[in-house]
Order: structure tokens, then C-alpha cells, then sequence
């Protein structure tokens, strides 16, 4: 078997005249746990639905344990536990009938890890679907994705809209799958520092392109946050290479860069403008600053 | 062995891991020969994957404050100075760095701030004495 679980080449997918995904390459490791991000509606439901074999590429290639997943949903579906964003389950079901009606589907299902999960989660066997609350919801949806202990476990926006507790859940759930031995989690998340928190990896998606793909660590140590002042006002902020964002008025400014620290520093010094402070920028802060650049290049 | 990570930083956390970790040797919470969590234990109760903190005990090990002992663990290793000389220089230099910043803000030259530095140690030493 090849050491990337997920292998996506050349991906692209139109829906009507929106282009959904352009010419997308991402691989996924065994073993780490990948974090993907991006503005709503960047692809990245599209994106998980290609890897589960719900969608059909238009173009380029979605290989999943070295597998077409379009071809062989059972080869590749058997192996991975997902949660939709939509948590689509059955709604007439009690989550007894749950258990059993998706237990069918996997010969690996673990009856007493599901109730080990079952009892920590505190979800009743008699409860019907329709009566579970959002958290409840979510909690079931995991339960069934990883009771079968899939090597695999793909995520879509798993704890958006949840509350701490249950979100805490999900990231447990997370770490408790990479620790077993050599599995995988691909997970989608809006929350930048959950992502930043649980990641090996990382890929940030804008309009259906890849704009980085990194280890975590690499993204984090090449950015820096730079508070500078000048001898003057600004009225605007001057242009600099390497500066993604910049925020604040009259002298004082805070700049979010990428590399090219000592161009910077030799432009600022120009400017007679001095460094007061470096600090290392979140995820979060790091998103923001790619994502304004990007409409900035957009916009001229 | 308590370790809190922030998320309000972007230093990666295996750095954040490995720098708390030395800090509590540094101040006798973890001592000598002291074994610490395994990999997968620290990333379940850290809620970080477990290849975070296997780097963070390389880089540990490589710096000599740890040792692996094949199938046994990691162990704190024995009467090594837990901070390095250059370790120990970057803390007290950020430490420093905000002093002569928010000295030169309030208009304090430096001859004047190493005056006061000194009565300040003075002080700080006669204190000592009388907790004693």
C-alpha cells in the first residue's frame, strides 16, 4: 500500500458555470491528522464528497487507500468512518435501530466500543432521532463513524455550531484515532484554533484552489507578526513586499508577513520605521492575513 | 506532569511542549530519572496528535534533558543542567528587551537604569537576609 492514504491529482469540478474545485493536488499521509480549511463555500464539502466517492471526478484523479472510490465504494467506504456536515440520519430510527441498521454495512464493527462510546457520549439506546439536540446529534453521527474503527476517519465541519462540551468530544475522538496505530483523520473545520490545536498537517482552500498545503509547524514558523512604528503618520500603510495585512493608523501598525524577513526589515528601516515587537501569529491570524492578501491581488 | 498549552500563540506546540517541559525541571517539579507520560498518554491528555509530542521529546532528547530508554520510556535525564547557557540568555534577554523598552518609552537613559538595576539588587539581596 502506498504511505498516502489519500492521493488527489489534477481534481477539478464544475457545478453549472461555478467552478467548484480547480485543478486540485492534495495528499493525504497515513497516520497524520489533516486539517482543511477555507471561507464558506471554498470546496471543502465538495472536496470531502470526491474522496468519499459521492461525487464523480470531471476531471483528474481521487485515489483513497490506492483505491478509485467511484469504483469500489465498498473497498473504500468499508474502511472510512465520516461525519457529514448535514448529519443526515435516518429520522424514524431510535438509536437502537441506528446502531443495528448501520452496523449491517460494516463487518468490522465493534458491538462493545459502541458502547463504550455509547456511554460516554450519555445517549439512550430508546431515544428517537428527531427528539436528539444538536450536540446529541453530532455525538451519534461520530458514534457510527468510528465504531467500526476505520482506518480512515473524514469529518466535514464536525463541531461547528456545537457547544464546548461536545466539542471537546470530537477532538478526543480525533487524537483517540491517531493514537491507535497508523490511522488517518482528514477533518474540515472553521475553527482555526481547533485546526491549529490538532493538525499534522494543514490545506487552506480558497475558490476551489489549493493556496498552501504544509506541515503546521512549517506555516506557523514562517509567518511572523511585526508592531512597528514610524517617525509619522501614516495615512495609509506603505507598500512592502512579504507584508500580507497590515492593521492601525497614525504611527503604529501591526503587520502579518510571510518570509522575507530581511527585505522587510531593510525596507522598514528605510522608512526610518521602528520594530517594537515579533510575536508568532495564530492559525487563525495567519488565514486572515492570506485570505485579505488574496483579495487585495484580486481587487488590482 | 501539568502542561498548559496556549492557543493565543502561534509557536508550535511541540516547541511549546518541549519549553514547559524544561521549565519544570528547571524548577525541580520534574526531578531526575523521573519518567514522563508516554507519547500517546501526553497527546490524549493534551488533545494534540501523538507526532507532536513525539518532536517535542526528540528535540528534548537531542538537547540532552531527556533520555529514551528503548521499550521502557522517557525518562528526565540525570544532573544536566536543565537550561542550556543559551537558553537561559534567551529567556533573560526577553526580559530585558521589554525593561529597555519601557525604559527608553519613560526616558530613562542607561547608565540611570543600571544605577537602579543595582540598589534594586542590593535590595533584593538585604530582603533575602531578613526572610531568612
Amino acid at each position: 500500500m502506498s504511505e498516502h492514504v489519500i492521493e488527489i491529482s489534477d481534481l477539478s469540478r464544475h457545478f453549472g458555470k461555478k467552478q467548484a474545485l480547480a485543478n486540485v493536488n492534495l495528499s493525504v499521509p497515513e497516520g497524520c491528522v489533516f486539517g482543511l480549511v477555507g471561507e464558506n463555500g471554498a470546496g471543502k464539502t465538495t472536496l470531502l464528497k470526491h474522496v468519499l466517492g459521492f461525487l464523480k471526478p470531471q476531471q483528474g484523479t481521487v485515489r483513497v487507500f490506492g483505491l478509485d472510490p467511484v469504483v469500489d465504494p465498498p473497498g473504500v467506504l468499508g474502511r472510512v468512518g465520516h461525519l457529514s456536515e448535514t448529519r443526515d440520519l435516518p429520522t424514524w430510527m431510535s438509536i437502537r435501530e441506528l446502531f443495528e441498521f448501520t452496523r449491517a454495512f460494516y463487518p468490522k464493527w465493534d458491538p462493545v466500543y459502541a458502547e463504550e462510546l455509547r456511554n460516554m457520549f450519555e445517549l439512550s439506546l430508546n431515544q428517537k432521532v428527531p427528539t436528539l439536540s444538536r450536540g446529541q446529534l453530532a455525538r451519534a453521527g461520530l458514534l457510527l463513524a468510528l465504531a467500526h474503527r476505520p482506518p480512515l476517519l473524514v469529518l466535514d465541519e464536525p463541531s461547528s455550531g456545537l457547544d464546548p462540551v461536545v466539542r471537546k468530544d470530537i477532538l478526543d475522538a480525533i487524537i483517540r484515532t491517531v493514537v491507535d496505530e497508523g490511522r488517518t483523520v482528514l477533518f474540515s473545520s472553521h475553527l482555526l484554533d481547533e485546526v491549529q490545536r490538532v493538525s499534522d498537517r494543514i490545506a487552506i482552500l480558497d475558490q476551489g484552489k489549493i493556496l498552501l498545503a504544509s506541515p503546521l509547524d512549517e506555516v506557523l514558523v514562517s509567518h511572523y507578526q511585526l508592531t512597528v512604528s514610524f517617525q509619522e503618520p501614516q495615512p495609509f500603510f506603505p507598500q512592502l513586499t512579504g507584508a500580507l495585512m497590515w492593521t492601525g493608523s497614525g504611527r503604529e501598525w501591526k503587520i502579518v508577513c510571510n518570509g522575507q524577513k530581511q527585505e522587510l526589515e531593510a525596507a522598514l528601516q528605510e522608512l526610518n520605521a521602528e520594530i517594537l515587537e515579533q510575536n508568532a501569529p495564530t492559525l487563525e491570524e495567519i488565514f486572515v492575513a492570506r485570505m485579505k492578501s488574496v483579495e487585495r491581488s484580486a481587487a488590482t | 506532569m501539568q502542561i498548559q498549552l496556549s492557543e493565543a500563540d502561534g509557536t508550535p506546540y511541540y516547541l511549546q511542549v518541549a519549553n514547559q517541559v524544561k521549565f519544570l525541571v528547571a524548577s525541580g517539579r520534574l526531578e531526575p530519572h523521573e519518567q514522563l507520560p508516554s507519547v500517546r498518554g501526553l497527546a490524549q491528555q493534551l488533545t494534540i496528535t501523538p507526532n507532536t509530542v513525539a518532536r517535542a521529546y526528540r528535540e528534548l532528547e537531542s538537547e540532552g534533558v531527556v533520555i529514551s530508554k528503548r521499550g521502557a520510556g522517557v525518562f528526565i535525564s540525570n544532573g544536566v543542567s536543565p537550561l542550556s547557557n543559551k537558553e537561559k540568555r534567551r529567556i533573560l534577554n526577553e526580559r530585558m528587551d521589554a525593561l529597555l523598552t519601557e525604559s527608553r518609552q519613560l526616558g530613562v537613559d542607561e547608565a540611570t537604569l543600571l544605577k537602579l538595576l543595582r540598589q534594586r539588587s542590593q535590595k533584593f539581596d538585604l530582603y533575602k537576609e531578613v526572610e531568612k
